[in-house]
């Protein structure tokens, strides 16, 4: 690509499956090495190290995610124990920026996947739909640093979120009818109008991204 | 004459053909050619735009209405393009036609010869710089997509403070015998004190107001007054030592706006955004019209080589510039600027009404080519106003420019977006990258730890972001509910998903209100009641046709009507959870059966225990609810005229007796029609007024 001395080629394979160069690939090692303590795998305690990450109010599900197998292009479910230096790299993959090559395609996987991921986030007992009591969870995850607020106002701000999501995935509803829970696809409706692909980014290093495909 | 400009401005807007061609600000120059045309004809000497007039008075309510309702979230986002637009491009727009008109003078003969490098230079910066009014006027009217809106609208703002330093740099540098290296980069710092100045400028003022409004809560009838006044200081203080006005006016603006709005009652609220419409409004019609007069009023010395040139050069340095800008700018923007946005951007890039005061300030002794700048400038403004303004519309359907799209706010929406937020700053800071969303997250909770505890009164001051902009919607939407008066086309999307649709468990009675405060709690009653309470007093007044009519009949009639209406407003407040609609009458709705039942007689005990609520559906208020939300006024629909209406012969309705406190402003007079509502800027509900006495009827029993 450009750089002089040979890339090796285990970098080079995870260059091409995630779509990092390889300046991006080494910079994330170097963190990963940092937040690891140079050991080669990642538990959810490495993660206590980071002092900002304490004033955020959803790191639970934050970190719960990097652990996440679903995530992790695995096929079993559940939780990992720990996360190597290549599943660490494939979660930050959700977070690139899009490029200006894509075409139409490539743009809805991509946009697909980063739905995915936050799909995986709201939905903590991964069976597949957001019920109430876990967008509850959510409102009250975000709500949390507020120590003075009471439960009611979370709850009822996610009842009505709930309520309005069913009334555009669904729309009319008789008396009888339950709304079961968010499916992914309900999510994606829910989503349309928002460009997640321009938002959902982290900017990791002022390079161009090599064209990559799937 | 004074008339003549509104007039046509309303004649304007009900033609609607003429509209859809010519953009508001064309038709507004020709009235102004015609208006000075009429007054030269008659003999009389036809005022031109004095540019103290225009710097002091007509454009800071236009600045300051475009300031406080900044969009924030996506000016940030695209700040640095904004800005490298503004000074980069300026400064090119400005060197670049200077230059070239210099050699032009040069080259174009005895005439222009000795115009020397220094005028050309002031006059490339008196006419590069985009302006504002000119783009709100056009832009407005095109409803383009929110990235190119910002980009050009941003850009505008901001360029004045280029286009000041320049102008005064080049003014004095004109009275020097010689220009040395010194004076350069003295001229050059001085862009940053005039920039940066005008910003502080403009906190300290809005810091100042936002503190003013915390206490304000016992005089609520002056608030809008604090917001006007602050801001002008700032504009008047910013442009007294020669700082940036303009800029100063939108730091202000957008400093102030969160506190202000945290701290201030509703009808503040509605007051302020009506007020800076309306003046902004009034003030962009003015510019205009005097721009038509200006320009057959003044003295004009036309130079064909230069004037064509200047036109020329000008377009060739916005379509250059705006090209090797765009192609720096996206080595690091995450979303691209497309060639058909770069095309907006350049097609966007109006001159106007500041271009042609700054050149009316020059002084004859140092400039005595000013009459023939004049001319060039106001040829430029009528081809970009006119040729531009009028193409850009049928150009931006033709390219399929991404037009804006009316998202309706939601819950849903809030919340992913902060729930986003957080991700994306935590993924930072896993990272270890400080990126944008690492120091918008650090400022937020500093706001949060220091500043919001000063500037915001009371408990507010602690309300997360979430709860208010819950809060916010509950509002607009208990508003909207009464207002429409259940019949009639409410505009949230009201489904029949109701709580159990999700909860099965919960039982209709077992609603969980969120714990609101009791000061807003209790102004959404408020609302609601006297809303309900609000009935069109009608006394029949004698006429033989409701005398013969069964009157039992026909109050039957309306009865079940009147139930009928009252169940679908049932049905809709059920989705609504934190208007209580009990099936037991609370006081507030007892209250508003008796209050406003104008027959005379008791509802039967089996009547369901509806509450009768008694909401005129075609009620002069206007039909479209206050959006607090959006920023711009929307246009109404009329309801259609109730059948009850019809039936009635004459109606005298009983204007309500003002008080202190109300704005009987408001309040439309008789004699009201639906298709009177048909208003482009609605006006606000009048407010609540105070109750007429518990449990008395309007109309005594028996009569």
């Amino acid at each position: 690509m450009g750089s002089a001395h040979s890339v090796p080629a285990e970098m080079r394979e995870l260059a091409d499956r995630t779509g990092f160069t390889s300046e991006q690939i080494e910079h994330l090692h170097r963190r990963f090495k940092q937040l690891s303590q140079d050991q080669l795998t990642i538990r959810k305690e490495n993660f206590d190290s980071i002092p900002d990450l304490e004033f955020n109010p959803i790191r639970g599900k934050i970190v719960h995610a990097f652990f996440d197998k679903r995530n992790l292009r695995q096929e079993s479910d559940g939780l990992a124990e720990e996360i190597n230096f290549e599943d660490f790299l494939t979660i930050m993959s959700y977070f690139r920026p899009i490029e200006m090559n894509m075409d139409e395609e490539q743009l809805d996987r991509f946009r697909k996947e980063k739905l995915k991921f936050l799909f995986h986030m709201y939905d903590s007992d991964h069976d597949g739909k957001i019920t109430l009591q876990e967008y509850r969870n959510v409102v009250e995850e975000l709500l949390s640093g507020n120590p003075h607020l009471e439960k009611e106002s979370a709850r009822s701000i996610a009842d009505g979120a709930m309520m309005e999501a069913a009334s555009i995935c669904v729309g009319q509803m008789g008396p009888d009818q339950v709304y079961e829970g968010i499916t992914f696809e309900d999510f994606l409706k829910m989503w349309q109008g928002i460009d997640i692909e321009t938002k959902m980014h982290v900017r990791f290093l002022n390079v161009d991204t090599i064209a990559h495909c799937y | 004459v004074h008339a003549s400009p509104w007039l046509a401005a309303a004649c304007f807007h009900v033609i609607p053909s003429v509209s859809s061609i010519v953009p508001e600000s064309c038709l507004l120059i020709v009235v102004g050619l015609l208006v000075g045309g009429l007054i030269k004809g008659v003999g009389e000497k036809p005022p031109i735009l004095k540019s103290d007039i225009f710097f002091l008075f007509l454009l800071p309510p236009i600045i300051l209405d475009a300031g406080y309702f900044l969009p924030l979230r996506p000016f940030t986002e695209n700040l640095g393009t904004i800005l490298i637009f503004a000074v980069v491009g300026t400064l090119w727009n400005a060197f670049f036609l200077g230059g070239l008109m210099y050699a032009v003078c040069q080259l174009g003969g005895p005439g222009l010869n000795h115009i020397g490098l220094l005028a050309n230079l002031l006059f490339g910066s008196i006419i590069s710089a985009v302006d504002p009014v000119a783009v709100l006027a056009v832009f407005e009217e095109i409803h383009i997509n929110e990235l190119l809106h910002i980009l050009v609208f941003g850009e505008s703002l901001l360029n004045d403070a280029v286009t000041v330093v320049l102008y005064h740099l080049f003014e004095e540098f004109a009275s020097f015998e010689q220009v040395t290296i010194l004076d350069i980069i003295l001229g050059f710092l001085s862009f940053f004190v005039v920039s940066l100045g005008g910003v502080l400028v403009g906190v300290i003022y809005g810091v100042i107001a936002a503190f003013t409004s915390r206490f304000t809560s016992h005089i609520r009838v002056i608030e809008p007054l604090f917001v006007f006044l602050y801001s002008y200081m700032a504009y008047l203080s910013a442009e007294l030592f020669h700082l940036s006005g303009i800029m100063a006016l939108i730091a202000a603006g957008v400093v102030m706006r969160p506190y202000v709005e945290a701290n201030i009652s509703h009808k503040s609220h509605t007051t302020i955004k009506y007020f800076l419409k309306m003046w902004s409004s009034v003030s962009e019609t003015l510019i205009f019209i005097f721009l038509g007069v200006s320009t057959v009023a003044g003295h004009h010395y036309w130079n064909w080589t230069f004037v064509i040139s200047t036109l020329f050069f000008c377009l060739i340095a916005r379509v250059l510039g705006v090209l090797v800008l765009t192609w720096f700018i996206n080595k690091f923007r995450i979303v691209k600027l497309t060639p058909k946005d770069q095309f907006i951007i350049a097609y966007g890039g109006l001159r106007g009404a500041i271009a042609f005061s700054l050149g009316y300030l020059l002084d004859y002794k140092h400039f005595g080519m000013r009459d023939m700048f004049l001319t060039a400038i106001i040829t430029v403004i009528f081809f970009t106003v006119f040729v531009q303004g009028m193409t850009i519309r049928p150009l931006v359907d033709l390219l399929a420019v991404k037009k804006k799209q009316e998202t309706k706010r939601s819950i849903n929406e809030e919340i992913h977006t902060q729930f986003l937020d957080h991700l994306l700053t935590g993924i930072e800071d896993i990272c270890g990258h400080y990126g944008h969303h690492h120091w918008k997250d650090k400022l937020n909770r500093f706001n949060k730890k220091y500043v919001k505890k000063c500037l915001i009164a009371g408990e507010r001051s602690k309300e997360p972001q979430l709860i208010a902009f819950y809060h916010k919607m509950e509002m607009k939407q208990a508003i909207e509910l009464v207002e429409s008066g259940g019949i009639g086309k409410i505009p949230s999307a009201v489904s029949t998903v109701s709580i159990q649709n999700i909860n099965p468990q919960t039982l209709p009675l077992e609603r969980v209100l969120p714990a609101l405060s009791k000061d807003k709690e209790e102004e959404i009653r408020k609302i609601l009641r006297t809303n309900l309470q609000k009935t069109r007093q009608r006394l029949r007044s004698y006429n033989r046709h409701t005398l013969v009519a069964d009157p039992y009949e026909e109050a039957w009639n309306q009865m079940l009507l009147r139930r009928q209406k009252a169940r679908q407003l049932e049905q809709k407040m059920n989705n609504y959870l934190t208007v209580p609609a009990h099936k037991v009458d609370s006081p507030t709705m007892s209250r508003a059966r008796i209050g406003s039942d104008p027959l005379a007689y008791e509802p039967k005990e089996d009547s369901e225990n509806l509450p009768i609520i008694t909401i005129d559906p075609a009620s002069p208020q206007s039909p479209e609810s206050v959006d607090l939300m959006s920023e711009e006024p929307k246009g109404c629909s009329g309801l259609p005229p109730s059948p009850e209406e019809d039936e009635e012969g004459l109606v005298m309705r009983v204007k309500e007796p003002s008080s202190p406190g109300t704005d009987d402003v408001f309040t439309p007079g008789n004699g009201d029609s639906p298709s009177n509502q048909r208003m482009l800027r609605c006006l606000s509900d009048p407010g609540p007024r105070p109750e007429p006495e518990e449990g008395e009827p309007f109309i005594p029993k028996g009569q």
